[in-house]
């Protein structure tokens, strides 16, 4: 559906991050962990395509849908300047999510590189939720590119890497000895291709069950472009629509 | 008292109920809106465009944002006119709307059996004939750019297809009007214009193309005034009736291209930004009438004053 939602509250968590709060007075829709929305940005010149967002967190509490935003270009600027009881025109729930596990007692691990964990806090609280056993793997530049660390806390065991080594182990989220040592039932994965395709080689190395959220650049959001094509076993499928959630199984990489 | 306004427009024998189509490629098949929309209100739904066998396109990345719209490079992405048949056209053809599909191939005997295929669909009443695809290496937009390949085509397909045919024209020519004159003379009922200019974006950092095919077609509000004159210019040139396309984003755009001439008005790039966007557009288009104290539709069609 579209919604014209409410600016809650939009702060700058990190230099090139800001936390985006959005709200409305009926109830917010039904949304799973893994799925998307898509943002209409103004106040943008060069902007003209929506801007699709991996949903952050959905807390019931206050009715409010998280979007946690790297300020790359033009458009995640102009949302990242946005002030409260702005209106953001949003078409959510967009994409398919995460897939629950099968069984409550192996533990899952949950691993995020850079924005890519955003994702992450919204399905480790769900799992969590549910008596699922998470744990967070989340890996960054620097301490500083860490975000959202205590929330992250109140669902699970969080292991961190830095490149710098400033937080956690030195190095790739791949460099982590939990990836490689844990007794893990199921992997999820949200980052830059690179990282997940190392997590994705040492999830099947292990026989491990992995699935993996894309963010190929898209259109439409609703499967009819054609544009967010992955390649897959089965084709080419559309991220937006039968994604953005892949099994590794499904994937030629 | 309430004024009873005509706002249905015919295209050969095709009635629609309003002006208001949606653009091949950019509406799936309809069915990915209806969370959105009520596709029973469209004047009429031109699916995506349909070959004679499976294809699948062209390789990621399809995509690349540009001011004021985007280049794409799909290269028409489908499974076939066989598995439109089997598995798509049983769920689409009860909507009260027109059906309507796009017709693409790479050789002349492609476009004919398809068309021919679906020349016996009695929920397809016309299919729009794409001899204008920007990105597809064979055919495609070959047959649009020369009379001689336009009138291979279109002759060919109207000795097998009975029903409305309109040709999709390439704005990528030196003169359009020519082309779509060569379309009239062929047996077209109808021309729509325009399909995508062939456009290209480069990554500086990285020094690359943003498309895998390097170019791709610019659709959006950035080329509206291009198709805003090609339009104008054809409806001058030919006297079968003209659909106008190409960055059209809200009613009062869908106007200008009927007072430049055509008859009917499609909506692309507009459905990526607002999935609801063609009932906002035929809700405008009605405000625009009462406005203007406009009883009929088709007096606004090349009306305008100069």
């Amino acid at each position: 559906m579209v919604l014209d939602l409410t600016v809650k509250s939009c702060e700058m968590i990190h230099k090139q991050y800001a936390l985006l709060k959005l709200t409305q007075k009926d109830q917010l829709p039904e949304m799973h962990a893994g799925q998307f929305v898509e943002v209409r940005v103004d106040n943008s010149s060069t902007t003209f395509l929506r801007r699709p967002i991996s949903i952050n967190f959905i807390d019931p509490q206050d009715n409010t849908l998280w979007l946690l935003i790297q300020v790359i270009g033009d458009g995640t600027r102009a949302l990242a300047e946005l002030q409260v009881g702005d209106l953001v025109n949003v078409i959510l729930p967009l994409g398919n999510g995460f897939s629950w596990p099968i069984k409550k007692d192996q533990p899952i691990l949950l691993v995020g590189g850079g924005v890519g964990t955003a994702p992450m806090l919204y399905w480790g609280k769900l799992l969590k939720q549910k008596g699922y056993n998470p744990s967070f793997l989340l890996g960054a530049r620097s301490k500083n590119d860490l975000l959202q660390l205590s929330d992250f806390a109140a669902f699970g065991t969080v292991y961190t890497t830095t490149e710098d080594e400033s937080h956690g182990v030195k190095g790739y989220v791949t460099n982590h000895p939990m990836l490689k040592e844990g007794d893990w039932q199921r992997i999820y994965v949200c980052g830059p291709k690179p990282m997940m395709m190392a997590v994705a080689k040492e999830a099947r190395g292990r026989k491990i069950g992995c699935e993996v959220s894309l963010e190929n650049s898209m259109a439409c959001g609703v499967g009819a472009c054609l544009c967010c094509v992955e390649d897959t076993v089965d084709g080419n499928v559309c991220v937006c629509k039968e994604g953005p959630v892949l099994d590794i199984d499904k994937l030629k990489w | 008292m309430i004024k009873e306004r005509n706002t249905s427009v015919k295209l050969g024998n095709l009635v629609l109920k309003n002006p208001v189509m949606t653009a091949s490629g950019t509406f799936g098949y309809g069915s990915e809106f209806t969370d959105f929309l009520d596709l029973n209100q469209i004047g009429g739904i031109i699916v995506k465009g349909t070959t004679l066998h499976h294809r699948e396109g062209n390789p990621y990345p399809r995509m690349a944002e540009t001011p004021s719209g985007m280049l794409n490079a799909v290269g028409l992405q489908n499974k076939g006119v066989h598995y439109f048949i089997d598995h798509i056209y049983p769920s689409i053809k009860d909507i009260d709307s027109n059906i309507i599909v796009n017709v693409s191939g790479s050789q002349v005997e492609d476009y004919v059996e398809t068309a021919r295929l679906i020349n016996e669909l009695e929920g397809i009443p016309a299919i729009e004939l794409n001899i204008s695809c920007p990105n597809v290496k064979q055919g495609g937009m070959t047959f649009g750019v020369t009379t001689s390949g336009a009138e291979e085509v279109v002759k060919a397909v109207r000795k097998v297809y009975d029903k409305t045919l309109i040709v999709k024209l390439s704005p990528n020519v030196t003169d359009i009007t020519e082309i779509a004159k060569a379309a009239e003379a062929s047996g077209a009922d109808s021309v729509s214009l325009i399909n995508t200019l062939l456009g290209m974006a480069i990554d500086a950092e990285r020094k690359k193309p943003l498309l895998s095919t390097i170019t791709g077609g610019l659709s959006g509000p950035a080329v509206k005034p291009i198709a805003l004159r090609m339009v104008w210019q054809v409806s001058q040139a030919v006297k079968i009736p003209v659909v106008g396309l190409g960055g059209v984003m809200n009613g009062q755009d869908a106007i200008e291209f009927m007072l430049a001439g055509a008859s009917a008005i499609q909506l692309g790039t507009a459905n990526f930004i607002d999935p609801a966007v063609t009932i906002r557009v035929i809700n405008e288009i009605e405000e625009y009438m009462i406005r203007h104290n406009v009883s009929d539709i088709n007096e606004l069609v090349g009306a305008l004053i100069i």
